[in-house]
């Protein structure tokens, strides 16, 4: 569905992690999400973490973007 | 932003735009069932750019837009009976039901409260415990887990003044329903955070059986560029099937502990949906193990009966089968500030979209 | 306006219900040439000298916020509105109201942040009242203030928006949203932590010394409703048409995330520390250069321009070169889920 950002994760305490994005700090519930550690990104919505950002998948998608765009006409 | 402002820059839209424009050459419609992603393409003015053969329509992809008359007239009324907080996620505020909205209700001393997560209801239980606290609980599967969460919170902690109102409902069955209705969709954009916590199984059947293409799509304008570039290939070539753009955050069997909860707490059921009528195990309902969290099986009141309001064409735009533009009210009678349809007051209902970002 | 029967926060939110409201309630039954313009200061002649007359209350939840308190806001609100009428603002009124049992203590330190503020701004205050009422009947406390200022004949047209053309830019002093983010931050039971404060300032020497350099079209201060419905007042007021460039627009990072978290608009929340001028194409980066030096004009931005396109329509031309339709404010923002 909708409106999740990706977050930092800074520490994690339990069921809560302290995540940040900008200088925005919260306190994200992980009843929905394990195994996550401090430096991982997080979508974060309605105030829980719902999964982890994967950088490897993320660096794959941008390249196939940053291959698209080398290889344009214009 | 991390993992934000990269999917935004022009110059990967545009490339992405531009091959799209080379290899795309069938007149094909494509359906998106998520409010964020009607939001995100007009936002980011998308219509503009994709050519003129492929068609984007918006589907019933907004919680708010889809909740039934019955369901917000109950949330009113529950608002007005003594003792009771309501506390809401800030879509429904506006929402109009039959004769009131809980904005309209708030003003005349309902005691409601918008929160940003559901566990701040549990803050607010625990805080007045003479009162009764009714959470609301809409969403898709994206949502719903917290709301699970909650409930099962309160069975620990033992929370006995805390309730759920639920109209959370599940995508796939609807997305079938207007497949076998006929609705002419030659793939849809699957939503991300949804396919996130389901996983991408939930969509075989549409690929597998009705021969769609279904691409799980990002929430950035370079998402659902090539979220469409990956259906347009597919469709170019005849060789529809479930993939995912939004590999960095959606796996194929989907965030298991969340699934786990959502089982735990909910049973399916048919479920009214607005526009759409009673769609088969299409809802998710508190199941009897949690009966007292039920706020339907704890309180009783009189609603009217519930009535669509007149000339409101909100079924047929949240079907695909018409555009806001084609409603009689859209823009005159019916505005984000005197909104008639819930299409309109919902900030990613289809009518609002296109009336924000309308040009 | 569908008549309501109760009246509702939306209607105060500065935007398209507030409008409606004074409309068809207040100019309805008090309406006059003067009052009827609606623009932030009424200019009065008093013999051969003009002044300028202005109020605003203050009702703000928290009365303590990152960034001010009520009581700097107080000033700076009434200083503001005075300024961009190009005045120069004189004289203060404050009038109290206090909820029973409120702590004088707290009510001192609001009183101390007034009167630094008027200090700053050079004002003095020279009448006042107060009030005190029952438990509950006010929430802690309300301030309104009166100013009055004195115009100079050459400043006069400002507030009227006369002889705007295509091609005359929109500058803005600086960051927009962050009155209304930390406020909202300082309130709502979110529990967000972020360095976002009020942008609350007196900007009465800001504007005297673009002023007394450069020609200027128009002023207003986005508060409530945000930039966007000051430029929807301004296209409605001209019949023109405004566009405005996402990219350009002076956004905290910190603002910018609490938008995309909870699906806020950066252009339709509060300012009250911003202005909005309007001058001529080649005063533009002439006018930049004067706020730039300012302490309260350092992340200056044109971010926009006036049109003949699309007349009576602001519109937001964003990053990715697609356009959209900016609207006035209708009611409160939501957070949103979706």
């Amino acid at each position: 569905m909708c409106l999740a950002i990706p977050v930092k994760v800074i520490s994690v305490e339990g069921t809560s992690a302290r995540v940040i994005i900008e200088d925005v700090e919260y306190t994200a519930s992980l009843l929905l999400l394990d195994d996550v550690k401090p430096g991982d990104f997080i979508m974060l919505h309605a105030g829980f973490a719902i999964e982890k950002v994967d950088p490897r998948e993320a660096a794959e998608t941008l390249q196939l973007l940053l291959d698209m765009e080398k290889n344009r006409t214009n | 932003m991390k993992y934000v402002d990269e999917y935004r820059k022009k110059e990967l839209i545009l490339s992405v735009a531009e091959k799209l424009n080379t290899i795309s050459k069938k007149e094909i419609v494509l359906m998106e069932v998520c409010g964020g992603h009607t939001m995100a393409i007009h936002r980011f003015g998308l219509t503009s750019l994709l050519p003129s053969n492929i068609h984007l329509i918006s589907g019933p992809g907004c919680p708010v837009c889809v909740s039934s008359q019955h369901f917000i007239d109950l949330s009113m009324a529950y608002s007005r009976i003594p003792g009771i907080i309501i506390t809401t996620y800030g879509d429904l505020i506006r929402v109009p039901g039959s004769s009131t909205s809980l904005e309209k209700e708030r003003a005349a001393g309902s005691d409601i409260r918008i929160v940003y997560s559901v566990l701040e209801s549990l803050e607010i239980a625990k805080k007045n415990s003479e009162k009764n606290i009714i959470f609301l609980g809409i969403g898709f599967e994206t949502t719903a887990p917290a709301t699970a969460a909650a409930i099962l919170q309160a069975k620990k902690d033992k929370i006995n003044n805390f309730y759920v109102l639920s109209a959370h409902k599940i995508m796939p069955p609807v997305m079938k329903e207007l497949v076998k209705e006929g609705v002419k969709i030659d793939g849809f954009i699957a939503p991300g955070h949804v396919s996130a916590i389901t996983g991408t199984g939930i969509y075989n059947e549409l690929a597998s059986v009705y021969g769609l293409g279904v691409v799980v799509a990002g929430f950035e304008p370079a998402d659902l560029m090539q979220a469409v570039l990956m259906l347009a290939v597919q469709i170019e070539t005849g060789t529809q099937k479930v993939d995912v753009q939004y590999q960095r955050v959606v796996h194929k069997e989907g965030n298991t502990i969340a699934q786990q909860l959502l089982n735990e707490v909910f049973v399916h059921g048919d479920d009214r949906w607005r526009g759409l009528g009673i769609i088969p195990e299409s809802g998710l309902k508190i199941s009897d193990d949690f009966s007292s969290f039920d706020a339907e099986k704890h309180f009783f009141v009189e609603i009217p009966e519930s009535r669509e309001p007149k000339g409101c064409i909100c079924g047929q735009i949240l079907r695909g089968l018409k555009t806001p533009v084609d409603c009689s009210l859209f823009a005159g009678k019916c505005t984000p500030s005197d909104p008639v349809g819930a299409c309109m007051v919902s900030g990613e209902g289809t009518c609002a979209t296109y009336y924000k970002y309308r040009f | 306006m569908q008549k309501e029967h109760n009246i509702l926060l939306g209607h105060g939110s500065g935007g398209r219900l507030m409008h409606e409201l004074i409309t068809e309630v207040f100019i309805k039954h008090f309406g006059n040439e003067i009052l009827n313009d609606q623009t932030d200061s009424a200019i009065l002649t008093a013999g051969s000298t003009e002044i300028a007359f202005t109020t605003d209350s203050f009702v703000i939840d928290p009365l303590f916020f990152p960034g001010g308190n009520i009581g700097k806001l107080a000033v700076c609100g009434t200083v503001n509105d005075l300024a961009v009428s190009g005045s120069e603002p004189l004289f203060l009124s404050v009038s109290f109201i206090i909820e029973e049992g409120f702590p004088v203590r707290d009510l001192e330190i609001i009183t101390e942040s007034l009167a630094a503020e008027a200090k700053k701004a050079g004002v003095l205050i020279v009448t006042g009242d107060t009030k005190v009422v029952n438990k509950s009947k006010c929430d802690k406390l309300f301030i309104n203030t009166a100013g009055i200022g004195r115009m100079k004949k050459e400043n006069l047209y400002i507030s009227k928006a006369l002889n705007l053309q295509s091609g005359d830019v929109i500058i803005i002093n600086g960051t927009i949203g962050d009155h209304g983010m930390a406020v909202m931050n300082a309130r709502e039971s979110f529990n967000f932590k972020t360095n976002v404060e009020s942008d609350c300032a007196s900007l009465n020497h800001l504007i005297n010394e673009v002023l007394d350099k450069y020609p200027v079209k128009f002023m207003r201060d986005p508060t409530r409703g945000g930039v966007a419905t000051v430029l929807n007042e301004l296209v409605g007021k001209t019949g023109l048409g405004i566009e405005i460039s996402e990219p350009d627009l002076p956004v905290n990072n910190g603002v910018r995330a609490m938008c995309e978290i909870l699906g806020f608009d950066p252009l339709h929340i509060a300012n009250e520390g911003k202005v909005l001028i309007v001058a001529g194409e080649n005063y533009g980066l002439k006018i930049l250069e004067v706020l730039k030096n300012n302490e309260f004009g350092k992340k200056s931005a044109i971010i926009g321009r006036i049109v003949n396109d699309h007349p009576g329509k602001v519109v937001l031309r964003n990053e990715t070169g697609g356009r959209r339709i900016v609207d006035s404010l209708t009611g409160d923002q939501l957070p949103r889920i979706c």
